[in-house]
């Protein structure tokens, strides 16, 4: 691959894939709001 | 009221927000789409309309639904009406919130259907031996009703009944389950795939090239393309289909989100998981392989007119070189992927359908689900029975892109400037697990209407190209042949007649919503 698209690639790939992690993170860690919520399984 | 659906978790929600913006079109679309707009550099384009037009509407439609949720509204008509009580015109606009849906199902199911049946043929080894025009004509046959056309037709049927019995499990009991096995699965069958691809071995098992030679070709920029208004439009339209924003599901999913509650974090992280999807999946799977055994030439020639054909017609062939066993696993992984990325959207497209039979009359949630599947039967047919004269590309075309763009802009407005941006800004942001940063507030309000706006204008000489049968009178006027004219003026009356039949499906449906409004007055819950 030439060093133009070798870049773009990998840098596209991983900031996407960073941010994607981070947030689904966050979804799991976010702390459980009073009942009655939105959710039944908790 | 009989509409008590809930979701389970926050996860589900979020899979099931994710599944419905992944698509087919994540895998066949955004990489045909990325080639024909100047390869890599096409990420710039794209990545700014996702933060200036898609993280936005994401946001809108968010907080449109959770604030419609709250009034016990469940599908667009009434959410918008609910916005902006004072006009009555809202709740018609937000007919398309429920038209799109119903059309884009009709035919999306369709092709829903197909990729379970090469899944069984991937399985059962129909395609072992075959060369790469046999198969290439498998789909040809399939799609043509070859023999009577039972399987394709009960195949469909299948899909239907399972996407309506899923449906008629509700939100957590239906939907929410096949998200949390549907999107990790996907995400592990394209992980493996992109493996596969992107470790291709030139002169092994036949191929021509290594999968990096696919992956260069895709990511080598252009950067004389970022001044082309023509790939900036590509972007911002390749933001709306990957998002499904535009279309009315969101609003509903997120209807049933209770108002402290978050929705920022929430569509940030749908969403970004739909671009891992689609940019890291989708780039490395389909343009990788298929370079890899056809070279560049001809994958250009086969994405001319998009990628469904390399999808459908080409890879089961290039499976075939792995060997027997790979092959048949990779067909599973490859239409199974597929699969999941469909149903999870079908299923979001069936929910404001259910929402609005539910809240404005009473139904019970499997009667409804059932109605929408009879819907979908009804409104599919002529996509199945009239795949060759073109009537699924014009459902594909009015409903899946035409309305999409205009229900969008009309709910921009509606938002930003009719609510509001202070009370819109303050539904964004309650409850919210992130910090929003105020640059979307200036964006939403300025930036956003405008990109939708231009799309909008930029696509009114197709849309009247589009009405006018103006290239195929063009076609017509060229050739010479009686067979030839007898047959194009054939396809132009089946196209004719697919517009009347889905503009007898927007009136029906601004009909249902006149009734459920003149039934809200007489109970005293009509806003105006």
């Amino acid at each position: 691959m030439n060093a133009d698209a070798l870049f773009l690639m990998i840098a596209s790939e991983l900031i996407i894939t960073a941010i994607t992690i981070y947030f689904f993170a966050r979804v799991l860690s976010a702390p459980k709001k009073k009942e009655p919520d939105s959710y039944t399984d908790n | 009221m009989s509409n008590k659906e809930n979701w389970g978790s926050r996860v589900g929600l979020v899979l099931a927000m994710a599944g419905n913006a992944v698509g087919l079109g994540n895998f066949l679309r955004f990489p045909v789409q990325a080639i024909q707009n100047g390869g890599g550099a096409f990420i710039i384009p794209y990545l700014v309309c996702f933060l200036v037009m898609g993280i936005p509407l994401l946001f809108i439609e968010w907080s449109m639904g959770r604030f419609g949720g709250k009034h016990g509204h469940h599908s667009t008509p009434f959410i918008l009406d609910s916005m902006d009580p004072k006009r009555v015109f809202w709740k018609y606009i937000g007919v398309f919130g429920i038209f799109t849906n119903l059309a884009v199902a009709a035919y999306y199911c369709y092709l829903e259907s197909w990729t379970l049946a090469y899944i069984w043929h991937s399985v059962s080894g129909t395609f072992l031996g075959q060369s790469a025009d046999q198969i290439a004509s498998f789909f040809g046959h399939y799609i043509s009703l070859y023999g009577g056309g039972t399987e394709t037709i009960l195949v469909w049927i299948f899909c239907l009944v399972l996407n309506t019995w899923i449906l008629s499990k509700g939100l957590s009991g239906g939907v929410e389950k096949v998200a949390k096995i549907g999107m990790p699965l996907l995400i592990l069958f394209g992980i493996l795939l992109a493996i596969k691809g992107i470790t291709l071995k030139a002169g092994e098992e036949g191929a021509i090239h290594d999968g990096t030679h696919g992956l260069n070709f895709l990511w080598t920029p252009n950067y004389d393309s970022i001044w082309s208004a023509k790939v900036w439009l590509a972007a911002a339209g390749q933001i709306f289909f990957t998002l499904s924003v535009g279309m009315g599901s969101i609003q509903c999913y997120a209807s049933y989100v209770k108002s402290k509650d978050d929705i920022a974090l929430n569509a940030m992280s749908a969403g970004w998981m739909n671009e891992f999807v689609e940019v890291v999946l989708g780039s490395s799977i389909l343009i990788p392989i298929a370079i890899g055994y056809l070279g560049i030439d001809r994958v250009v020639e086969l994405t001319a007119s998009g990628g469904l054909g390399l999808g459908f017609k080409t890879l089961p062939y290039l499976f075939q070189q792995w060997g027997p066993t790979l092959a048949a696993l990779a067909g599973v992984f490859w239409f199974g992927l597929l699969f999941f990325a469909g149903i999870t959207s079908s299923l979001a497209m069936g929910t404001p359908c259910m929402g609005f039979l539910m809240d404005e009359f009473g139904w019970k949630r499997e009667r409804a689900a059932w109605a929408f599947g009879g819907t979908i039967l009804l409104l599919g047919l002529p996509t199945v029975l009239f795949f060759n004269e073109g009537v699924f590309d014009e459902y594909d075309y009015w409903a899946g892109t035409v309305s999409l763009v205009v229900f969008a802009l009309a709910e921009v407005i509606l938002f930003a400037w009719v609510f509001g941006m202070d009370k819109g800004w303050k539904e964004i942001t309650t409850g919210a697990d992130i910090r929003v940063p105020v640059f979307f507030r200036y964006v939403t309000q300025f930036v956003t209407p405008v990109i939708l706006g231009w799309v909008f204008f930029a696509s009114l000489p197709d849309i009247w190209s589009k009405i006018t049968n103006a290239e195929l009178k063009a076609k017509i006027a060229a050739s010479v042949d009686p067979a030839e004219i007898a047959k194009l003026n054939d396809q132009m009356a089946y196209l004719n007649g697919s517009r009347v039949f889905l503009l007898a499906l927007f009136i029906g449906i601004c009909m249902l919503v006149y009734k459920a409004y003149t039934k809200r007055k007489k109970e005293g819950r009509a806003t105006v």
